[in-house]
């Protein structure tokens, strides 16, 4: 940490000043992933911080979206897959088997590559978590929801003259942020975001980022991307996957100018990838 | 290059190339043409044909479309009869039809999509449904017959009536069900498991919705289909001659619906048609030619339905 303050002039940005490590939020040792036969993810052990945002990093098929997808368990919903190895949020092991999927992926939210809103209205978006995990019951309950949750994922101010439209008639950026409003209604303590960039365009993209700086207030978030000033610009703590493998992790702002591994090395030159 | 030079005399190679690949294409350009002359030829056979059975049918029949026609029994004398007893037996037993085939066939679809495993029992159940989609019609009556006619004892009713086609028009509905939902995209699921939806949340309140254009149409034309099935019901025991309506279904006592016209005798349209077309005396036919029209209509309309529906729904649900 000593090294911190002339990394983050060197990368350019200043939020680094407040990622002060928290405590682990997510701590997962010697996790393995099938695809049928095929191994997808190898021996991965990794410590996530509380309140922070970190971010896997790698070329594509390198198995950071599949480690992703262990810790909210949504690899339970393809058939083929096969996780080994101890995912722990707080201490919980969540491949226990009396850990209940659904309970957990309430607990562990989730926002998509592509922007998938419901064909519904805006409303009914963010209200419908809320109401299938019964976190609200009168309607003034249900507006108070919504209204909060669309603020808080920056979105309110645009949509708040038709929440009855649908979900789906919004431009890319503003559907991505209903996401992001939806996986916040039902009150997560983590927020998986998949690529949540990469449908977006530049100005999009920026609204995001600046969204989920706000974020890591409250929230543990841990996002994958593939453009790695991305990553400079919106994590603490990086990540680097290659070939099923976790490579290195470490603070983003070391990992980005001194790291340790070659093929971290070539991959943020841009030798590969 | 022997082969190449062989019947081309002094001509050079490359001329004689060229030469080859002009006559390939006025080949080739040929063959195209005559495909689309016998493609052209088939399509307006087919449509003559169905044009030429429509006129026949229309001219034949629609002197004899009068209220009269609707409202009146079949009788012994063919200007006062009517098809009151057909229709109202054709909407009993498609309602009966819809109701039994409907249920069966989307929660079949809906099992075998989202629930079944991939294993060899799901293998043979899939090929026997898309078997029974082309078992004649006739073996569903002989089915209906001994099963639910002898063995259940279920009687020569509408309710049975309904029973049968419903199993007939079954793998309509089925296939419908599993290809409008594996048609749903892989995206809404994931959102809904990722805000902690349980399997049948995500099923009930995001698949079946977006797939119910397309179910509603499998239905639709199943039911169309089913409208016009006369070999399986005479087998059962429809009857042909018959002058007075099943039971209402509201009565005037508590608790003012009644079931028991599931358990009356019926006749449907074809086989009031067919009954008509089967006696001798053109004033008959007639009737048999109106009955026709009016079987033909329904159907028309009902397959426009389910293009409407299909259409609205679909640009109800975007993504």
């Amino acid at each position: 940490m000593t090294s911190m303050p002339h990394i983050e002039v060197a990368i350019g940005t200043s939020q680094h000043a407040k990622a002060q490590p928290g405590t682990t939020k997510v701590a997962a040792r010697d996790v393995n992933v099938f695809y049928a036969e095929k191994q997808a993810l190898k021996n991965v052990s990794v410590d996530i911080p509380e309140k922070s945002v970190t971010a896997f990093i790698g070329p594509s098929g390198c198995g950071k979206s599949t480690f992703l997808r262990c810790i909210n368990r949504m690899n339970d919903t393809i058939p083929i897959a096969r996780v080994t190895g101890v995912i722990e949020i707080d201490g919980q092991n969540v491949n226990d088997p009396a850990i209940d999927a659904v309970e957990l992926r309430a607990r562990v939210g989730m926002v998509f590559q592509k922007p998938n809103p419901f064909p519904k209205s805006i409303f009914e978006n963010v209200a419908y978590g809320a109401r299938i995990h019964g976190l609200a019951s009168s309607k003034a309950e249900f507006d108070d929801l919504v209204g909060r949750s669309l603020k808080r994922a920056g979105l309110f101010e645009e949509v708040k003259d038709r929440l009855h439209e649908s979900g789906t008639s919004l431009s890319g950026g503003q559907q991505q942020r209903l996401c992001i409003a939806r996986a916040i209604a039902v009150d997560p303590e983590i927020i998986l975001m998949d690529e949540p960039c990469s449908a977006l365009d530049p100005i999009a993209t920026a609204k995001i980022e600046e969204l989920i700086d706000e974020l890591r207030e409250n929230y543990t978030i841990v996002i994958v991307t593939h453009s790695m000033q991305q990553a400079a610009r919106v994590s603490q703590r990086a990540a680097f996957f290659h070939l099923g493998e976790l490579v290195e992790e470490g603070p983003t702002a070391v990992m980005f100018t001194s790291p340790n591994d070659k093929r971290t090395q070539d991959y943020i030159t841009g030798r590969f990838g | 290059m022997a082969d190449m030079t062989w019947n081309s005399g002094s001509t050079r190679p490359e001329v004689r190339a060229a030469q080859d690949a002009e006559a390939r294409r006025r080949s080739r350009r040929r063959r195209e043409k005559i495909f689309i002359w016998l493609g052209v030829a088939s399509t307006l056979f087919a449509l003559a044909t169905l044009a030429a059975l429509l006129i026949d049918l229309i001219v034949a029949g629609y002197p004899r479309l009068t209220w009269d026609f609707f409202t009146n029994f079949p009788s012994r004398r063919a200007t006062q009869a009517g098809i009151l007893s057909a229709w109202v037996g054709s909407l009993l037993v498609i309602l009966t039809t819809a109701t039994i085939g409907v249920f069966l066939g989307v929660s079949a679809g809906i099992y075998l999509e989202e629930y079944a495993r991939r294993n060899w029992v799901t293998n043979i159940i899939e090929i026997n449904i898309s078997n029974l989609a082309g078992v004649p019609s006739i073996v569903y009556g002989l089915l209906a017959l001994g099963l639910f006619v002898y063995a259940l004892g279920t009687g020569r009713n509408i309710f049975t009536a309904g029973l049968t086609l419903a199993l007939l028009i079954l793998p309509i509905i089925v296939v419908a069900t599993r290809e409008s939902i594996r048609a749903v995209p892989g995206s809404l699921r994931e959102a809904a498991y990722g805000i902690g939806c349980t399997k049948w949340q995500v099923t009930s309140d995001h698949v079946l919705p977006a797939a119910l254009p397309g179910v509603l149409t499998g239905v639709i034309i199943g039911i169309s289909r089913a409208l016009g099935e006369t070999a399986p019901l005479i087998t059962i025991g429809a009857l042909t001659f018959i002058a007075f309506l099943p039971s209402p279904p509201i009565t005037s006592e508590f608790p003012y619906i009644s079931f028991s016209w599931l358990f009356d005798g019926f006749t449907v349209l074809p086989i009031q048609a067919f009954n008509w077309i089967s006696r001798p005396g053109s004033d008959f036919h007639a009737n048999a030619a109106a009955a026709g029209i009016v079987l033909l209509v329904i159907t028309l309309g009902l397959n426009s339905l389910a293009i409407y529906a299909r259409y609205r729904l679909r640009k109800k649900l975007q993504w």
